[in-house]
């Protein structure tokens, strides 16, 4: 077998000019939920947060039903020299990332934000004063900073509340959801929000993880921490599937979906199993016109953390070039561990101006910043 | 080859780990239970600083379920994507033959003619081979 | 390429059960009561509902009733059609989906005679799986032992989806069974359903559950691999049916890439999944999931880096292809020999051996 070592494509970049870069998944964390979240929490909703925690669709009080591979699931590098949890100090992440990798457009992606909550009410509230912290304590003190709409997704009016309240800031540049829904994101409950992001033109991203209830596998829950997170990829299948079958794109064409975190490799043979259902089920699907591969080509983006490690690089090549050079988003997702350095990431050969595309240009022309 | 003092051995006692700069090379020095180790301190994956990987045993499995435990500290685990290096011979424990970081060759020995201040003049010092 | 060489052999091919009437004589007399008595209903799984497109091919399919009941149409058809010189049948009669385990055990004993006198008696190009009631796997393995001993079956059939990932410990009784006598696990697209089809929910459409079974097969691939099922079992094979393919190589991928940093989780795995599958793991190639141009065919063979995964199908009489079309365009007449023939005959050890 050849085997092709990961080396550092970019090495000779970075010596001469530095990349520039837009890192599409950053996550941020409060230093402290009562310093930094609760001024923007009614008291109300502080004393349920005192009460009861964050009640998710999960086992644990705290911590996820999966132990991570890592504490706080992070690089063990990524803690601030001041305390903190990593994530959580905006002057280390400067330093630390944005300067470090020459990132001109970091996207916020906030995990622990309400989403997901048991109760829709106080996950409504929750998102909001988590959106109203990233403004105080992120995007407007970093301009290379966006944030994202956090919105409390199992209920579609709440959410599009809280689309609405923040269309037309620049702090934000998408609507933001976890992959695990209590049910298929196609499904009609969740329409209204697809409305307001595409009559607003705000892309919605899709984030790995997420508390639908549903096991993890269609066939129940696994046993291990690795079947969990490399199952996030199946979850972004089923996403998808649910999208195009139930004729979201066909309504909204110009709704941007973003899935993040969650691989991209697996887009193409998903494109292709889902032309020949559609092919097999045309009866049943009147409302979807043209084969599902060619709306995933127009109206879905991957961010492409953590990146797809073949032995050959070329095998990557056919899967950018199936997918589209111009759908695929650099991230890193730090401070988390499995982390992707643009500098080392087996990224396949390409023109300058195809790289460019990639490390920066496409999130340009994405989020129109 | 050139043999670089790095520092006075009674500053890094077993269990414990010194990072250096050996003329522009990143080298992290382990101390296993008095025997010290040199690895070139940089995962060959994507480079994480394996200086700041925790230390743990060798978890190993005659069968599914039944877990081996031992070796404590002998091991590194990158601080990023989590890849086990034993620190003896720089391999990975997933694939030792194709993945591996550095060994650097580490001795102690008297050195009385070093000029650093960080050397010890009146005691074993640590010098790299490299 | 359209069509396979001559003396193929067809890796699923799906007799049906026309009624539970015709299983009658196969029961015992305490659960051929029970059945009259209670009117127990057709055991048809919503994953083939019965004149959905895909559960039959529009010229397989008889004037009334099911597809894939009539001995002399398959002959014809899928037999003589393909001029396949075996094909195993793998019977989606949903026993695997009732709630009482003593009931499942009862039902599959009597779809195994069933197929044993109805179909392996009559023609002598058959051969089948061993259904098993995965409610119970000490009932599953003592049904793989009291039928191992007639060749005529070669593998023991599960659906992919069931209460629990196909790799948690509580299935291995079976593994060992199967393992003990020689059978690969044939693991059939399809749920118990147990669990809603996708890990976000029940989907609207019924081509939802369909295009959802790929995912649930690169899960459950996660899940024999990442639990040591090869590692507890180093002669086991199992044969991906009606799986799709297109998806392995980058789901290996993925799960390589996390196992590399997570290998203190499940020490067991002592090789790359990749190298793992290549090994233990062989698809069907209906349906064919595969990009639509040969070119592109052929790269995507590359990303497999091994010619031994894939294994011919029919999947007769569902319908996947038109025509004599059963093989993907872009396969190379040595990939095609090697799919058609090779490739079975070194999966299924019991093909080779002269059946008496």
């Amino acid at each position: 077998m050849t085997v092709e070592t990961i080396q550092n494509p970019g090495a000779a970049i970075a010596a001469g000019q530095k990349l520039a870069i837009a890192d599409c998944d950053i996550h941020p964390s409060p230093k402290s939920v009562e310093k930094e979240v609760f001024p923007y929490l009614e008291k109300r909703w502080q004393d349920h947060y005192n009460t009861y925690g964050l009640l998710l669709r999960q086992p644990y009080q705290n911590g996820p039903a999966y132990p991570k591979g890592q504490p706080d699931a992070a690089r063990r590098d990524a803690y601030p020299p001041n305390g903190g949890r990593p994530g959580s100090d905006l002057a280390f992440m400067q330093t630390h990332h944005l300067d470090r990798y020459n990132i001109q457009l970091g996207i916020l992606n906030p995990l622990r934000s309400g989403q997901g909550l048991q109760n829709p009410d106080f996950a409504a509230a929750y998102c909001k004063a988590v959106n109203d912290w990233q403004i105080a304590e992120w995007t407007s003190k970093e301009p290379r900073l966006k944030g994202s709409i956090c919105i409390p997704y199992e209920d579609a009016a709440l959410s599009v509340q809280e689309i609405e309240r923040r269309v037309g800031d620049p702090n934000f540049v998408q609507a933001f959801m976890l992959i695990r829904t209590s049910e298929p994101m196609g499904n009609r409950r969740y329409w209204p929000i697809y409305e307001a992001c595409a009559k607003n033109n705000i892309p919605l991203a899709v984030h790995a993880f997420g508390f639908g209830g549903s096991p993890v596998t269609g066939g129940g829950w696994p046993s291990f921490y690795i079947e969990d997170m490399v199952g996030h990829a199946q979850s972004a299948q089923n996403l998808i599937s649910s999208i195009v079958l139930e004729g979201v794109f066909e309504r909204w064409p110009s709704l941007k979906l973003i899935i993040v975190e969650a691989g991209f490799a697996w887009a193409p043979s998903l494109g292709w199993r889902l032309d020949r259902v559609w092919r097999q089920n045309r009866h049943e699907l009147p409302h979807v016109k043209r084969p599902p591969s060619e709306y995933m080509r127009q109206n879905v983006w991957y961010t492409t953390q953590p990146f797809e490690e073949p032995d050959r690089r070329s095998h990557l090549k056919d899967t950018f070039e199936w997918i589209g050079w111009d759908r695929l988003l650099f991230a890193t997702d730090y401070p988390h561990w499995d982390f992707d350095d643009p500098q080392r990431i087996p990224l396949p050969r390409a023109d300058a101006e195809t790289r460019n595309a990639f490390f920066l240009q496409n999130a340009r022309d994405l989020y129109g910043v | 080859m050139a043999k670089h003092v790095v520092g006075a051995a009674k500053d890094v006692p077993p269990g414990e780990r010194l990072r250096v700069d050996v003329a522009g090379t990143p080298v992290v020095i382990y101390n296993l239970g008095g025997e010290y180790f040199g690895l070139l301190d940089r995962c060959p994956h994507m480079g994480g600083l394996l200086s700041e990987g925790i230390q743990i045993g060798l978890v190993e499995a005659p069968k599914p379920g039944c877990y081996s435990y031992d070796r404590a500290g002998e091991i590194v685990r990158c601080p990023w994507h989590g890849w086990e290096f034993d620190i003896r011979t720089g391999k990975s424990r997933f694939d030792p033959k194709r993945w591996k970081t550095r060994p650097v060759e580490v001795e102690t020995a008297e050195v009385k003619d070093a000029q650093t201040i960080d050397v010890a003049q009146d005691g074993l010092n640590i010098v790299v081979t490299l | 390429m359209p069509a396979p060489p001559p003396g193929a052999i067809d890796c699923d091919l799906h007799p049906a059960v026309p009624n539970l009437k015709a299983l009658l004589p196969y029961l015992d007399d305490h659960w051929r009561d029970m059945v009259v008595q209670r009117g127990v209903h057709e055991l048809d799984s919503i994953s083939y509902p019965n004149n959905a497109p895909v559960t039959a091919r529009q010229d397989w399919k008889p004037a009334t009733g099911k597809a894939g009941v009539d001995l002399d149409r398959v002959r014809a058809e899928a037999l003589d059609g393909f001029r396949t010189d075996l094909a195993i049948c793998n019977c989606l009669y949903g026993v695997q989906l009732l709630y009482t385990e003593d009931m499942a055990y009862a039902f599959a004993r009597a779809v195994n005679d069933w197929m044993a006198a109805e179909w392996l008696d009559k023609e002598p190009r058959l051969r089948a799986s061993i259904v098993v009631p995965p409610q119970n796997p000490d009932y599953a393995a003592a049904e793989i032992d009291r039928l191992a001993g007639d060749k005529r079956f070669v593998q023991v059939l599960m659906l992919v989806m069931d209460e629990m990932p196909l790799g948690r410990r509580r299935y291995w009784p079976i593994y060992r069974a199967a393992e003990r006598h020689g059978l690969p696990i044939g693991i059939h697209a399809g749920s118990s359903y147990r669990n809603p089809v996708t890990s976000v929910g029940w989907p609207t459409y019924y081509a939802e559950d369909s295009a959802a079974q790929a995912q649930a097969f690169q899960s459950t691939l996660s899940s024999l691999i990442m639990e040591g099922v090869f590692a507890e079992f180093p002669d086991l094979k199992v044969v991906l049916l009606e799986s799709g393919f297109a998806w392995l190589p980058a789901h290996l991928w993925r799960l390589g890439k996390f196992w590399r940093g997570l290998r203190m989780e499940t020490p067991w795995v002592d090789r790359h999944p990749m190298e793992i599958a290549k090994d233990h793991v062989r698809l069907t190639i209906q349906p064919r999931d595969a990009p639509p141009s040969p070119e592109d065919f052929e790269r995507l063979m590359t990303h497999f880096d091994s010619d031994e995964m894939l294994l011919f199908s029919t999947d007769y009489p569902h319908w996947q292809f038109d025509g004599d079309d059963a093989l993907p365009a872009g396969l190379s007449p040595a990939l095609a020999e090697k799919i058609c023939r090779t490739n079975p005959l070194a999966t299924y050890p019991r093909l080779k051996e002269i059946v008496a």
